[in-house]
């Protein structure tokens, strides 16, 4: 252990701002993926002038950053690849400033998502990104992960939401890009670095816009009997231009893991339900709902049920938003996958992910914003098993591919971090690599931020310039 | 003969053939940058002649500025090397079209028209309306980043642009995003290429998200007797639970813009009357959906006008709304088309300066013995039409003094100002990216990656980038 790197963030940010025992850092050497790595040490900021400190730190001492909110992340984005600093933003929490006028909020990257939607509820604002880990998951982690949600299908992902950013560069200068008002001169930087994944600045302050909630919300629960009526209902509703609010999917598998954890009312012996919200205008949402129903049963939906009220309405997205909970419930482990297709490929990919499960005999469940082509396919393990987690990774790697086939993507949501590092050359050729690593090389010169992430290793060039620091027997728990 | 054109004529043929370069001056000027002219023009037909191009660029150090329908040149400073003209007139094919899906993936060159054409067969669109529709292209429209009155509802390009495919400085070419609609693969470099003016590379391909075209869509027009009472309503309207498709205020001189046959030429229909009014500002505003949600809307917005005070409140029927919309799309192509000497200032502002905003604007303008034309979209950006009677000298100087009034008004607002439009002569004079930029070293360091040598659109961007 380095000491004289202990003493100086010690000096700085006192000595409760710094953890480094070893069973204190058990708690930050994993995250939402199946990734592990255990940090140096980890240290909790206040202010922006404590970010910049710990930043000449990491220099002076030569050891790499990571930046990290709630460590919800489904990537290994949030984890110290390299060891080094894990700087956690929990304590830079506050809302600074909330304009109801112009729609915008102020606030330092440890808010959480959902706190700042309830902060301005009685406005009728809100903050549209809604990850389902957002009773937890902080802005400064969806402004790094540019996050989804089911409701992004209409209201776009987190960078359609950002418009200025105040950030600590790892050369050690703080700096703001973008700005409140719209249209700022020049090259589109809050849109490169929202989804730079931690690699290029630590995020100090971030400015939203503020959506209006709607007036009127209908949430239908369409009922199917098997899957492939239920991918075509969702082609067909693509296809006829009809954008709900959100459009989720949960397969019979996950249903009866939900139903029995959240009791919201799903129905147990189905193949597959869609969970639709349409809003807007009553006098639209009326007949939106009514539309999306008719391509429902014309689909063979066995049932569609309307949400009666609020409390029904906040029922089903409970059980939504903790389905990969209630999964977690039968698997010690699971792997997910965050695939992305062209809608109209949404049959035959779900054909696809069925076939890989029988193939491999891991359960496979499948829960995701179906309305934009998101898959969430969840391989369930034992991760006690080595074998089992290699296979894993094949099943995984066969979806994904056969995404790619399709036209798609290897995530739509969740980042690029340690976890598909390795896939990336799938996408993207080595000139597009360089250009994107010279892009991150430009910000972060010497790999001091979240090194080895996104972009996988060149053999032989040595992109990691910085002392890589021990990790220390990263376990499992 | 320029050592410059000795050498393209030496070595162009190869990648593109004879037939696809003009060295003939008469030729060129069809390409001219503020009064520049480059040494040849060259129409290459595939991304491959384009990196072929730009490696020879790159070799020879040439200046090299892309176009489409050459109907956004005007913009930034002017160029300060510009050897080569990279026409992309030929690269105007629809690559893939999902309808099902509502993507679609085109080369950079295809015009905005033809892909309206081929989306509308599915009954779909893309927000593009930018002015000089009728010619533009979709690689210009993007690279010069000029927003639509749609944005008020569908965003601007960076909210349904899926990712890119573009030659950078070495000539290698390069992409980023994919063809679906939701992606965080790699970085969101089509994000920097949006509004670049092309100094970051040659964008060969766009992917888009596209949209479901409106079945009816509808206007609504109110006059007031002054600005205070505009914006009032447009705050009113904005706060209310109403999402407008469009959502504008203009000026009374809007009115006499779009009477004339200028605009009637550019919007392809003349104006219809008594839409706006020479005497008053008017707001603006486009909606759509089924019969019940147009009669709520009607029946709001009527309440809402009358309570702010209209002096005058007009429901558009769908027929005259296209129309006026055409016209309100061309605002600055109908302002610039009028007189050479115009000038467009843009200010943008939070919503809830731009009462403040506009009222410093018009009095610099009047100070300084201006006519003056506005069009502000509802969500901050303004642009202010200066319109002087000449390209005189005692012009520039009326320009000049009224630009720097409303750069230090809007600078006390924290507005984001530039002068994207005026005389190719004055751009020495006037600050065209507007103030001093804090984050310039940052945009340079981005420059520096993708165009190492310089050689894109080199001295055309915001701060000579």
């Amino acid at each position: 252990m380095d000491s004289r790197l202990l003493q100086d963030l010690k000096k700085l940010l006192g000595p409760d701002g710094v953890l480094h025992q070893p069973e204190d850092l058990i708690l930050y050497e994993y995250d939402g993926s199946v990734e592990l790595a255990r940090p140096t040490c980890v240290v909790f900021p206040r202010t922006k002038e404590q970010v910049l400190g710990i930043v000449e730190i990491a220099k002076r001492h030569n050891v790499p950053i990571v930046g990290r909110g709630a460590g919800t992340g489904l990537s290994g984005g949030a984890l110290a690849r390299r060891g080094g600093i894990v700087a956690i933003f929990s304590k830079m929490n506050r809302i600074l400033e909330v304009d109801v006028e112009n729609q915008r909020a102020v606030v330092q990257p440890g808010v959480v998502n959902a706190d700042l939607s309830a902060a301005v509820a009685h406005t009728g604002l809100h903050f549209a990104p809604d990850p389902s880990s957002q009773k937890a998951c902080t802005i400064g982690g969806n402004v790094s992960e540019n996050s989804g949600g089911p409701h992004t299908l209409a209201y776009g992902v987190t960078t359609n939401h950002v418009l200025e950013l105040e950030v600590v560069l790892p050369t050690g200068e703080l700096i703001r890009i973008g700005n409140s008002a719209l249209d700022s001169p020049g090259y589109d930087l809050p849109g490169l670095f929202v989804g730079s994944e931690g690699t290029l600045a630590l995020v100090t302050e971030i400015t939203v816009k503020l959506t209006k909630l709607p007036e009127s919300v209908k949430t239908l629960l369409a009922i199917f009997d098997t899957l492939d009526d239920t991918t075509e209902t969702v082609v067909d509703i693509t296809a006829r231009g009809i954008t709900p609010a959100a459009c989720e999917m949960l397969d019979g598998y996950t249903l009866r893991a939900v139903e029995d954890y959240v009791h919201a009312g799903f129905p147990v012996d189905s193949a597959a339900v869609l969970l639709i919200d349409v809003d807007g205008v009553r006098e639209g949402v009326e007949s939106q709902a009514e539309e999306v129903a008719e391509i429902c049963r014309a689909h063979r939906a066995r049932e569609v049920r309307v949400a009666k009220d609020s409390r029904e309405r906040d029922l089903l997205w409970k059980g939504r938003k903790n389905a990969f909970g209630a999964v977690g419930r039968l698997s010690t482990t699971y792997y997910v996958q965050d695939g992305v297709i062209p809608r109209t490929k949404l049959p035959a990919t779900l054909r696809r992910i069925t076939e890989i499960s029988e193939k491999y005999g891991f359960p496979i469940g499948n829960i995701f914003h179906a309305g934009d082509g998101n898959l969430h396919p969840l391989i369930l393990f034992d991760a006690r098993d080595e074998s089992q987690l290699k296979r894993v990774i094949a099943a995984s790697d066969e979806i994904i591919q056969f995404c790619i086939s399709m036209g798609g993507s290897i995530t739509g949501e969740h980042g690029v971090g340690m976890e598909k590092d390795r896939l990336m050359p799938l996408i993207f050729s080595e000139s597009d690599l360089d250009l994107m690593r010279g892009v991150r090389d430009a910000f972060n010169p010497i790999g001091l931020l979240n090194p080895e992430k996104i972009f996988p290793n060149k053999k032989g060039c040595g992109e990691i310039h910085i002392r890589p620091m021990p990790v220390a027997g990263a376990s499992r728990a | 003969m320029s050592t410059a054109s000795k050498t393209v004529s030496a070595r162009l043929p190869d990648i593109v053939g004879a037939t696809h370069i003009d060295t003939d001056p008469a030729q060129l000027s069809a390409y001219a940058v503020d009064g520049i002219l480059p040494a040849a023009a060259v129409r290459p037909g595939s991304r491959e002649e384009v990196a072929g191009i730009i490696q020879f660029a790159a070799a020879e150090k040439l200046g090299v500025i892309a176009s489409g329908a050459r109907t956004k040149l005007g913009i930034g400073l002017p160029p300060t090397r510009y050897d080569l003209a990279l026409d992309l007139s030929r690269l105007d094919r629809v690559i893939a079209y999902d309808p099902g899906d509502l993507t679609v993936s085109v080369e950079a060159g295809v015009p905005l028209r033809k892909l309206a054409a081929v989306l509308a067969e599915h009954r779909q669109f893309l927000p593009l309306a930018v002015p000089y529709f009728d010619r533009a292209t979709v690689g210009g429209t993007i690279a010069s980043g000029v927003d639509t009155p749609l944005r008020q509802f569908y965003g601007t390009a960076r909210d349904y642009v899926l990712g890119m495919e573009f030659v950078i400085g070495d000539g290698v070419h390069a992409k980023s995003g994919g063809t679906v609609v939701k992606n965080v693969t790699g970085y969101d470099l089509h994000k920097l290429m949006i509004g670049s003016l092309g100094t970051l590379g040659i964008i060969t391909r766009i992917n888009f998200k596209t949209f479901p075209t409106p079945v009816t869509s509808r206007g609504f027009v109110a006059w007031f007797e002054n600005l205070d009472r505009a914006i009032d309503f447009r705050h009113r309207v904005a706060q209310s639970s109403l999402t407008p498709m469009t959502f504008d205020i203009v000026s009374p001189r809007v009115a006499e813009l779009f009477a004339g046959t200028i605009a009637e030429r550019n919007a392809k229909a003349p104006m219809p009357v008594n839409v706006i009014s020479a005497n008053h500002w008017a707001v603006t505003i486009g909606y759509s959906g089924n019969e019940k949600v147009l009669a709520r809307y009607e029946a709001d917005l009527r309440r809402m006008a009358a309570e702010t005070g209209a002096a005058n409140i007009t429901a558009v029927s769908s027929e005259i709304t296209a129309a006026a919309f055409a016209h309100k799309r061309e605002f600055l192509s109908t302002a610039l088309d009028s007189s050479p000497a115009t000038s467009i200032v843009k200010i943008s502002v939070l919503p809830m300066r731009m009462k403040e905003a506009l009222t410093a604007a018009a009095k610099a303008a009047d100070a300084n013995r201006l006519p003056w034309a506005v069009m502000a979209r509802s969500l901050g950006p303004i642009y202010f039409a200066l319109l002087p009677k000449d390209k005189s000298a005692d012009s520039l100087g009326q320009v000049a003094a009224a630009t720097n009034q409303i750069f230090a008004a809007g600078s006390a607002l924290a507005a984001n100002m530039t002068i994207p439009w005026c005389p190719a002569e004055w751009k020495t004079t006037l600050k065209v990216w507007g103030p001093e930029r804090a984050d310039l070293a940052q945009m340079g360091k981005v420059k520096k990656i993708f165009d190492p040598l310089g050689i894109f659109s080199p001295g055309r961007f915001v701060g000579g980038l």
